[in-house]
């Protein structure tokens, strides 16, 4: 995987697995402080102590039942490559939260990528989970809750065509919005 | 540049939603479903279901309900599309490229014909 958005996208595919009924992702780009952080934060069924640091080792196991993909550590090696990390919380019944950093300028930081088709194919895929996606460039904060959204489309797919408009134009002109500052001076 | 889409547009956008809702008589529910495991993912799952819903915006298509679903143990046949129409049997797809993806939502979507060449029949 060649973006971070789709490690996002894949992590945030383990949440949905944990059975979360709330997912938050939560990116920070720094360009002051040189780092680019994000994190993803459920209220699913959560991972004990082993479990924990088994999906962060792929080589460290104890038994042979639980099946775990290489998304995690790839990601935590490419992290470390660019001065960063990553770390998992977690405990049992009490949800899980993945932070990963990089140095924002390092040569072989992964591009952020395309968030926006990530979070629409997310909140698109799983409607019945609360969505909440924060982007923040410096001190410049985009967030998009989709309760109140999906509160005001009642029972309207998420995947009719004026839907996947709205969330695409909204998404992209909100991160845009925040990652380009206006001139100083409007025509 | 077109005009910033605020949720205060939200009410006018149900509005027109459920107006092509009511336009088209559909004959019986569409499902596309997209596997989204960390398999299908690295296989370009994302790329496939942007190419969905890219048809489905640039076609107007209504009434398609678009999910996803984790791995469902195929991953050397990843990204890997699933088609249920109506009372038909579900239809699955391996190696779906978003051109691929194009197609199944051309021809089988719109038409009702199987894009036989990246079919995969479940034992």
């Amino acid at each position: 995987m060649r973006e971070l958005a789709l490690h996002i996208l894949d992590i945030a595919e383990n949440s949905v697995n944990a059975s979360s009924s709330m997912v938050r992702i939560s990116i920070h780009e720094n360009t002051v402080t040189d780092r680019l952080s994000f994190s993803i934060t459920d209220n699913g069924k959560g991972m004990d102590e082993e479990l924990v640091r088994q999906v962060v080792d792929p080589f460290y196991t104890s038994r042979t039942t639980r099946r775990v993909g290489l998304g995690l550590p790839l990601l935590k090696a490419a992290a470390e490559i660019c001065n960063g990390g990553l770390t998992i919380i977690s405990s049992v019944n009490k949800g899980a939260r993945v932070s990963c950093w990089f140095q924002h300028s390092h040569v072989d930081r992964m591009p952020l990528g395309d968030m926006v088709s990530t979070m629409t194919m997310l909140l698109i895929g799983y409607p019945d989970i609360h969505w909440i996606y924060r982007y923040e460039f410096n001190d410049r904060l985009f967030e998009f809750d989709d309760e109140y959204f999906k509160k005001e489309l009642g029972d309207i797919a998420l995947s009719e065509p004026t839907i996947i408009s709205f969330l695409r134009s909204h998404l992209e002109e909100g991160m845009h919005g925040v990652r380009e500052p206006l001139p100083l001076s409007l025509p | 540049m077109s005009t910033v889409k605020t949720l205060e547009d939200l009410k006018k956008i149900r509005e027109e939603a459920l107006e092509k809702k009511k336009a088209k008589a559909t004959s019986g529910a569409i499902q596309v479903t997209v596997g989204m495991g960390t398999c299908g993912i690295a296989a370009g799952a994302r790329d496939a279901m942007k190419a969905i819903l890219d048809v489905i915006e640039a076609d107007n298509l209504s009434g398609v309900i678009v999910t996803q679903t984790g791995c469902i143990g195929l991953c050397e046949k990843e990204p890997i599309v699933q088609v249920t129409i109506g009372e038909a049997p579900m239809v699955t797809y391996g190696k779906v490229t978003p051109d691929v993806a194009v197609r199944i939502m051309k021809e089988h979507v719109l038409k009702n014909q199987i894009v036989t060449g990246n079919q995969i029949h479940l034992a």
